[in-house]
C-alpha cells in the first residue's frame, strides 16, 4: 500500500490529480468557512447585484438573482461528492455480488445473471437513468437511485470476468477440496483478489458518476433548485450565452476539474496496480 | 466467410433476445411508478371518468404480464401507442425526430474514428515523449467533461468569439428542403442542392465535434494502450531488426491487431453518444429526439418514454452488431473459424 502510494506520487500527472481531488474534497468539506457568502447556497435574492461579471468580491460573478457563483459551485461540489459516494456504495456491492455469483455458481445462474446484466448495459447509460428519473420525482435521493440502477452492471461484468480467471487458481481448488462453502470461497477467497481492479474502477467512476449526475440535472431531471448543482447551473446559464458567459463556463469548468482529477489518479492506479480492463 | 455469416445470425438472435429484455425492463420501469399512470398522464384537472377511460385503454386494471402482452403485440405490429404530449402516434413522432439525432451521432462517430485512432497511434509511436504526454492529457481532458460543457465552450469560442460556425440549428432557414429521408445531408444531395448540403454540413460540424470529444479521448487512450502492448511483442522487434520502415511497422504490424479491442470500445462509445446527443442538442437547439425525449419524460408520457428508449436501444444494438461484424471480418481467427 505504501509502496503503491509512493509510485503514484512520483509521477507529475498523478500528483496533479491528487492535488485536484484534495482541493475539491477539502473545499466541499469546509465550504462554510472558505466561501465568501455561505447563505447564497439557498434562496437568497440580491437584485441590486445580479448577473455581475467576475470581479471583487464575486470572483466568478453572480447569477441571475445576485448569488455568488463561486459559493454555489463549492456547495455544488458537496452535493456531487455525496451523490457519487452514495451511488458507488450502493452499486458496487450489488454489482460485485452479482458478478461473483455469475462467475462462480453454475451455468444456469450465469446465464440468467449475465443476460440480465447485458440488458441493462444495452440501454445507453444516460438514457436508462433518464427514463428512471422520468417516472420518479426529480429529487436527490431518486437521482442517486437512478444512477445506481445504471451503474451496478459494469461492476458485475468486471467481477464476473475476474472470477472466471480466479476460480481456476490453485488456492480456490484447495479451498474447494477442504470443503469450504461457496459463500466462503466467493467472498473470502476470490473477492480480495479482485480488490485492486475494483478500487481502480471506483476511483475512475467517482468522476464519471459526478459527470452523469450533472448531465441528468442539466436536462432538468436531477437535483432541483435552489439546491446548487453544477449541471443545472450550466443549463440555466446557457440561455444567456454569450453575454453572461460566466454563468455556464465556471460551473462547466468545475465539473471538468473534478472529473479530470479522479481520472488522473485512476489512470495512475491502473498503471501501478496493473489492472487493465 | 461462412463463419462470419453464422456468427452474424447468432448475434442477431442474441440481440433480439436482449431487445426483448430491454422492452420488459423499460415496461416494468414505466409501470412500477408510484401512483396511477393514467392520473399522472392526464394531470390533476382530469375527471375521474376520463381517468377511468384511459385506465381501460391502457389495460391498467389487468395483471402486469397481460399488460406486457398487449404492449408486445402492438409492438410487433409497429405500434407504440399514442403520445399524450403530442397526441400523435409515438412512431410518427420518432420518425420525425430520430434522423436529426442519428445524423449528429453518426457524424460524431466518424470524427471519433478519424481523429481518435490516429491520435492513439501517434501517441504509442512516441511513447513516453512530449507528443505522447500532450496527446494523453488532451485525451483525458476530452473524457473528463460532459458533452454539454464542451458544447458550451466550443460554441463560445468558435461561434461567438470567432464566428466561424453557426450558433444553432441544422440549416439556414432560407433553404426549402424536401424531406425524403429526414437526413439533411442525404436530402440536400437528393435535391442536387450542393449549397444547401454545404450549409447543413457547416451546421453539423460543431455539435458533432462537441459530441465526439469524449469518444475521441476514449478511442485515443485505448488505441495507445493496445498499441504499446503490441509494440512489446517479439515480432515487432523482429520487423524492426529487419530494418522495416517505422511507419510500416506502426501501420501494418502494430496497428492492425490493436484495432480489434479498440473497435469494441468504439461500439460502446457510440451507445454513450446516443444518450449524450440529448445534451448537445439542448445547447445547439438541434431539432432531434432530445427535446421530444426530455419533454415526454417531464410530462410522464409513458408510451412516448417507452418508445424513445426502445428505439435508442435498438439503434445501439444495431451499432454493436455492425462492430461485431467488422471485428469478425478483421480478425482472421474468427474469419477462418478457429
Amino acid at each position: 500500500m505504501q509502496r503503491t502510494a509512493k509510485i503514484i506520487l512520483s509521477k507529475p500527472l498523478s500528483i496533479i490529480g491528487v492535488i485536484l481531488i484534495a482541493l475539491v474534497i477539502l473545499s466541499a468539506l469546509f465550504a462554510d468557512f472558505i466561501t465568501p457568502f455561505p447563505s447564497h447556497r439557498g434562496t437568497v435574492v440580491d437584485f441590486s447585484n445580479f448577473n455581475q461579471p467576475p470581479g471583487w468580491p464575486n470572483i466568478m460573478g453572480t447569477d441571475l438573482v445576485g448569488r455568488d457563483l463561486f459559493t454555489r459551485i463549492i456547495y455544488a461540489y458537496r452535493i456531487s461528492l455525496i451523490l457519487g459516494i452514495v451511488v458507488l456504495l450502493l452499486a458496487v456491492p450489488l454489482g460485485v455480488t452479482v458478478g461473483l455469483m455469475a462467475g462462480y455458481m453454475g451455468r444456469k445462474v450465469r446465464f440468467v445473471l449475465m443476460r440480465m446484466t447485458e440488458v441493462f448495459l444495452s440501454i445507453p447509460p444516460l438514457v436508462l437513468a433518464m427514463s428512471i428519473m422520468g417516472v420518479l420525482e426529480p429529487t436527490l435521493i431518486n437521482g442517486m437511485m437512478a444512477v445506481t440502477v445504471m451503474w451496478w452492471p459494469w461492476y458485475s461484468r468486471l467481477v464476473y470476468n475476474l472470477t472466471l480467471a480466479e476460480k481456476e487458481e490453485g488456492y480456490v481448488l484447495a479451498a474447494e477440496v477442504i470443503g469450504a462453502s461457496k459463500l466462503h470461497i466467493m467472498f473470502i477467497e476470490i473477492l480480495p483478489n479482485c480488490f485492486p481492479a475494483i478500487l481502480t474502477k471506483m476511483t475512475l467512476d467517482l468522476g464519471f458518476v459526478i459527470l452523469i449526475a450533472s448531465s441528468l440535472s442539466f436536462l432538468g431531471l436531477g437535483v432541483q433548485p435552489p439546491t446548487p448543482d453544477l449541471g443545472s447551473m450550466v443549463a440555466e446559464g446557457a440561455r444567456y450565452l454569450p453575454d453572461s458567459w460566466w454563468l455556464t463556463v465556471f460551473p462547466g469548468l468545475a465539473i471538468l476539474v473534478a472529473v479530470f482529477g479522479f481520472n488522473l489518479l485512476g489512470d495512475a492506479m491502473r498503471e501501478v496496480l496493473g489492472t487493465h480492463q | 466467410m461462412e463463419h462470419v455469416f453464422d456468427l452474424l445470425i447468432r448475434r442477431i438472435w442474441l440481440s433480439l433476445l436482449v431487445l426483448v429484455g430491454v422492452s420488459v425492463l423499460i415496461f416494468l420501469i414505466a409501470r412500477v411508478i408510484p401512483g396511477d399512470p393514467a392520473r399522472i398522464a392526464l394531470g390533476p384537472n382530469a375527471t375521474d371518468e376520463q381517468v377511468f377511460k384511459l385506465r381501460g385503454e391502457l389495460h391498467l386494471d389487468e395483471p402486469i404480464w397481460k399488460q406486457y402482452g398487449y404492449f408486445a403485440r402492438d409492438l410487433v405490429h409497429g405500434d407504440l401507442g399514442t403520445s399524450l404530449y403530442t397526441n400523435r402516434p409515438v412512431v410518427e413522432d420518432i420518425i420525425q425526430f430520430l434522423p436529426a439525432t442519428l445524423e449528429l451521432v453518426i457524424a460524431a462517430g466518424i470524427l471519433m474514428v478519424l481523429i481518435g485512432l490516429p491520435l492513439g497511434i501517434i501517441s504509442a509511436k512516441y511513447e513516453g515523449r512530449f507528443l505522447d504526454n500532450l496527446i494523453r492529457v488532451i485525451a483525458l481532458l476530452g473524457v473528463s467533461a460532459p458533452s454539454f460543457v464542451w458544447a458550451v465552450i466550443l460554441m463560445l469560442l468558435f461561434a461567438f468569439f470567432l464566428p466561424l460556425f453557426p450558433i444553432a440549428g441544422r440549416i439556414d432557414t432560407d433553404y426549402d428542403i424536401v424531406r425524403t429521408t429526414g437526413f439533411l445531408l442525404i436530402d440536400t444531395l437528393l435535391m442536387g442542392n450542393l449549397e444547401a448540403f454545404t450549409n447543413a454540413l457547416w451546421h453539423l460540424f460543431l455539435p458533432a465535434f462537441a459530441l465526439a470529444l469524449s469518444g475521441i479521448g476514449q478511442a485515443a487512450r485505448l488505441t495507445r494502450a493496445n498499441m504499446t502492448e503490441t509494440y512489446r511483442k517479439p515480432y515487432i522487434e523482429m520487423a524492426d531488426s529487419y530494418g522495416f520502415p517505422k511507419w510500416r511497422i506502426a501501420r501494418k504490424y502494430a496497428f492492425k491487431p490493436s484495432l480489434i479491442p479498440s473497435l469494441t470500445i468504439i461500439g460502446l462509445d457510440f451507445a454513450a453518444m446516443l444518450g449524450n446527443a440529448f445534451l448537445v442538442e439542448a445547447i445547439f437547439a438541434w431539432p432531434g429526439l432530445s427535446r421530444y425525449g426530455v419533454a415526454v419524460i417531464l410530462r410522464k408520457d409513458l408510451n412516448a418514454i417507452i418508445g424513445t428508449v426502445l428505439i435508442i436501444s435498438a439503434a445501439f444494438l444495431i451499432a454493436n452488431l455492425v462492430v461485431d461484424l467488422l471485428i469478425a471480418i478483421l480478425n482472421p481467427r474468427i474469419r477462418h473459424g478457429r
